[in-house]
């Protein structure tokens, strides 16, 4: 029989077998009821009740052997599997009619179990922070005890161009051995992660200044969503909004002041990097500025300030960590932009503080080393991984003091609605 | 010293125009961000509208046994160069199928080569002087003509741009989204559920919502490292296909829900609850019967956000290799497949540039999705929001 035969029978056999403990249930419950029986839950709760005790176990114990098979390669055939998962089944169902009882309190144990299936949901957020951090520290462990760690963390050259012979065996065929120095790489992604910034910063600060402090009600209206439609915009078009029409304009203008600048120069990304963070800033910031409490305003005012010096010297130094934090969850978001680069940055590590040569990102060589046609077990691969861990370790960082400031910034101030 | 009336005059008006100043260049930045967008959308419009119309060509088709065996004998030798090759190789094919066709001699409108097309609509192209000439002579006869085109949205992609189509694409992300909400919305909504209604406060709670919103801000590649390095090497997922596609993304999208559906639950007043847990309702029915009903289209708008996002996502899914070259369009959940994305992304590196208008065309439809999912979204939030 095919597999998905299988399963299907499978599954209409567990559903009818769920149908029949409903019902059972049910009769058993009302007939014993109808006969005068005091009873501490209503019928359908005792039927429901014998429906979870009938699919819970059965589908536990599939999941597990289904598991098992995977995770340790141990050798259960899906058909006796599936069928003791139904035997299982029966168990329940048998369990759950005898559990149709005038002092068993069915709706308690209904709700213990939602309870508890609900826990279990909230742990897959747990188990994929692990799961993150275990994938990506596993393969960068393996790529450490090829390469050094302090070449890695301290060499400026990038070159894993033959690191694939290595991993066939071939390595004295090369003509150089492959080099992993990431620090060009750390290099060129700062400097993206600046221009965006100064584009998105202060841009973004003086519209939320805008919105939050002089804009009348109605263009507030219509400003809000515009910068929403810049933000939903995917980043893959964003990046070749920047290689084809940015970049040439670029090029175009260099040339004006007899400047040389490559066509995948560092300053076209990190231009419209900015443009993508801009609304993320403005609404930060504006939340943090409107969160400012008015009687600071009115302190303001009331002792003869204008409306400038009062946002200046007021307003400002009082939304400060409000807005650092929003800023720093700006640096951690251009950090880890990965179509924009990939698309209009180039692919050359380039130790060079000049944005208008080609440069090249962690997040850039990151996927170039797993969409090439490398073997998973090369050093090149694994170097992806690497680079993935230093990446998620700077955005937590980040994250995390982002989080303490804000925090406390909410606390200065008592507000709620951030 | 006191100043003078009017040294003190001619200092406020400093000082006020100071705020005038500050009000402009604020509102400045603000014009700046819009007209990024205008621009940003122009060029856009500009790159891809052209993509949605294609040249045809009116020419004889003979068909014979000699077109049979050798396909571009069916079509005049001067305008053979002019037709899209692709035309010319479903010759024998439809000559299978429609026996009577053998032995006719008809005049039709076939598809162009993507040169002509691209020379019609003005841009540079590989056409030589006098193929140039002869394009233009059909065009004063009307046998070329620039027509709408149907086979981008129904068919696949293609290395011959006159061709290529986002219908693959379009396929293989509603089979992604598809995995994606039947795995993220449950699991959202119930840790949703969990942390708001059922669980104490205590350091697990904790450190399941500081988790929360660290996935939240997790750069997405990351999440792409994830799927490569479990789904694929651990569990042995199919690569490239939309059922590892839609987990990764899942994953990715679960925090954008499960914010979203804390906040809906929150907005529900606290009086429902005690009117129902007074009347001897146990938890779990307040929440069935009462919050979420109450709070399900705040839910619901939070989840189109979310799926709007997962949609436009490209990074992970490239790394776990959903940029395959899909020519057919195939509504299956384990064979390999691309996403829109991914489509622009891969037709933004072809360097035949009719693969340029191509790509901004399918810009443009991914925007058209994107943006109304959204409005859907503001929509919903507009005409379901209660005040309590």
């Amino acid at each position: 029989m095919p597999t998905n035969q299988v399963y299907l029978l499978f599954s209409a056999v567990l559903i009818a077998l769920g149908l029949a403990a409903f019902f059972l249930a049910r009769v058993r419950a009302s007939h014993l009821r109808a006969h005068g029986t005091t009873m501490v839950a209503q019928p359908d709760q005792y039927a429901w009740f014998s429906v979870l005790s009938t699919a819970g176990p059965a589908l536990l114990v599939a999941a597990l052997g289904a598991f098992v098979l995977l995770l340790l390669g141990a050798d259960i055939p899906t058909l006796y599997l599936l069928g003791a998962s139904l035997v299982v089944a029966v168990v329940g169902l048998l369990v759950g009619l005898s559990q149709v009882r005038p002092d068993f309190h069915a709706r308690q144990a209904i709700e213990k179990v939602i309870r508890g299936v609900l826990a279990a949901a909230a742990m897959v957020s747990i188990v994929t922070t692990l799961g993150i951090l275990i994938s990506i520290v596993f393969e960068a462990v393996r790529f450490f005890q090829m390469q050094s760690f302090w070449e890695f963390v301290t060499g400026t050259t990038w070159a894993p161009g033959n690191s694939f012979l290595a991993a066939a065996g071939r390595a004295d065929e090369g003509a150089s051995a492959a080099q992993f120095g990431s620090v060009p790489l750390f290099a060129g992604t700062f400097l993206i992660t600046l221009i965006a910034m100064l584009v998105a910063i202060p841009i973004g600060l003086m519209a939320a200044i805008y919105m939050a402090e002089f804009a009348p009600i109605r263009v507030r209206t219509l400003a809000k969503p515009v910068l929403e439609v810049l933000a939903g915009i995917p980043t893959v078009v964003y990046g070749f909004f920047a290689a084809i029409t940015v970049a040439p304009i670029i090029v175009d203008v260099a040339g004006f002041f007899g400047l040389d600048a490559s066509f995948n120069n560092a300053l076209a990304p990190g231009i419209v990097m900015g443009i993508m963070i801009i609304p993320f800033i403005s609404s930060l910031s504006d939340d943090v500025i409107n969160a400012v409490p008015d009687s600071m305003r009115e302190g303001s005012l009331a002792l003869g300030m204008t409306k400038a010096e009062t946002i200046t010297s007021v307003v400002l130094p009082a939304a400060i960590p409000g807005i650092i934090s929003a800023s720093l969850l700006a640096v951690s978001r251009a950090l880890g932009e990965t179509m924009i680069v990939v698309m209009a940055a180039g692919m050359r590590p380039n130790l060079t503080a000049n944005p208008l040569e080609d440069m090249t990102t962690v997040t850039v060589r990151i996927v170039a080393a797993l969409t090439g046609d490398q073997e998973f077990e090369s050093a090149e691969t694994l170097s992806a991984f690497a680079l993935g861990l230093v990446l998620f370790v700077v955005t937590l960082v980040l994250n995390m003091v982002s989080v303490i400031m804000i925090r406390r910034f909410r606390e200065k101030y008592r507000s709620n609605d951030l | 010293m006191s100043q003078s009336f009017d040294e003190i005059t001619a200092q406020l008006k400093r000082r006020h125009r100071k705020t005038a100043r500050l009000k402009w260049l604020s509102m400045g930045a603000l014009a700046l961000a819009a007209t990024f967008l205008v621009v940003f959308i122009s060029d856009m419009l500009v790159k891809g509208l052209p993509a949605f119309q294609q040249a045809q060509i009116q020419v004889e088709v003979t068909y014979s046994e000699q077109s049979q065996q050798m396909p571009p004998a069916a079509v005049n030798e001067d305008v053979r160069r002019l037709v899209s090759r692709g035309f010319l190789r479903t010759l024998p094919m439809r000559m299978r199928d429609n026996p009577d066709l053998m032995g006719t001699t008809r005049m039709e409108w076939v598809l162009a080569d993507s040169a002509v097309d691209q020379y019609l609509k003005g841009h540079h192209t590989r056409l030589k002087d006098d193929q140039k000439s002869i394009v233009d002579d059909l065009l004063a006869k009307g046998q070329v003509e620039l027509k709408f085109n149907t086979r981008f949205f129904t068919a696949g992609d293609s290395k011959m741009p006159e061709l290529a189509g986002i219908a693959s694409a379009a396929m293989g992300t509603v089979m992604t989204l598809i995995v994606t909400m039947l795995v993220c919305f449950p699991i959202g909504v119930m840790t949703a559920v969990y942390l708001e209604e059922f669980a104490t406060d205590n350091w697990l709670t904790q450190v399941i919502e500081i988790n929360i919103n660290n996935l939240a801000a997790v750069p997405s590649i990351l999440f792409g490292l994830l799927g490569l390095a479990i789904y694929i090497n651990f569990f042995g997922v199919p690569r490239s296909t939309p059922l590892v596609g839609g987990l990764t993304l899942a994953l990715m999208t679960l925090p954008v829900i499960i914010i979203a559906t804390r906040t809906a639950l929150r907005s529900v007043p606290d009086t429902i609850r005690q009117a129902a847990f007074g009347v001897g309702c146990s938890r779990w029915q307040v929440v069935r019967d009462h919050v979420l009903p109450l709070s399900f289209p705040g839910i619901l708008t939070g989840s189109i956000i979310g799926l709007a996002q997962a949609m436009g996502e490209t990074a992970p899914l490239i790394i776990i290799g959903m940029v395959a070259f899909i020519p057919d369009v195939s509504a299956s959940f384990s064979d390999a497949a691309t996403v829109m994305p991914a489509q622009i992304f891969t037709w933004a590196g072809e360097p035949d540039r009719a693969f340029t208008e191509k790509t901004a065309g399918g810009i443009l439809v991914l925007l058209v999705v994107l943006i109304s999912l959204n409005a859907t979204a503001v929509w919903m939030r507009k005409k379901f929001e209660r005040r309590w």
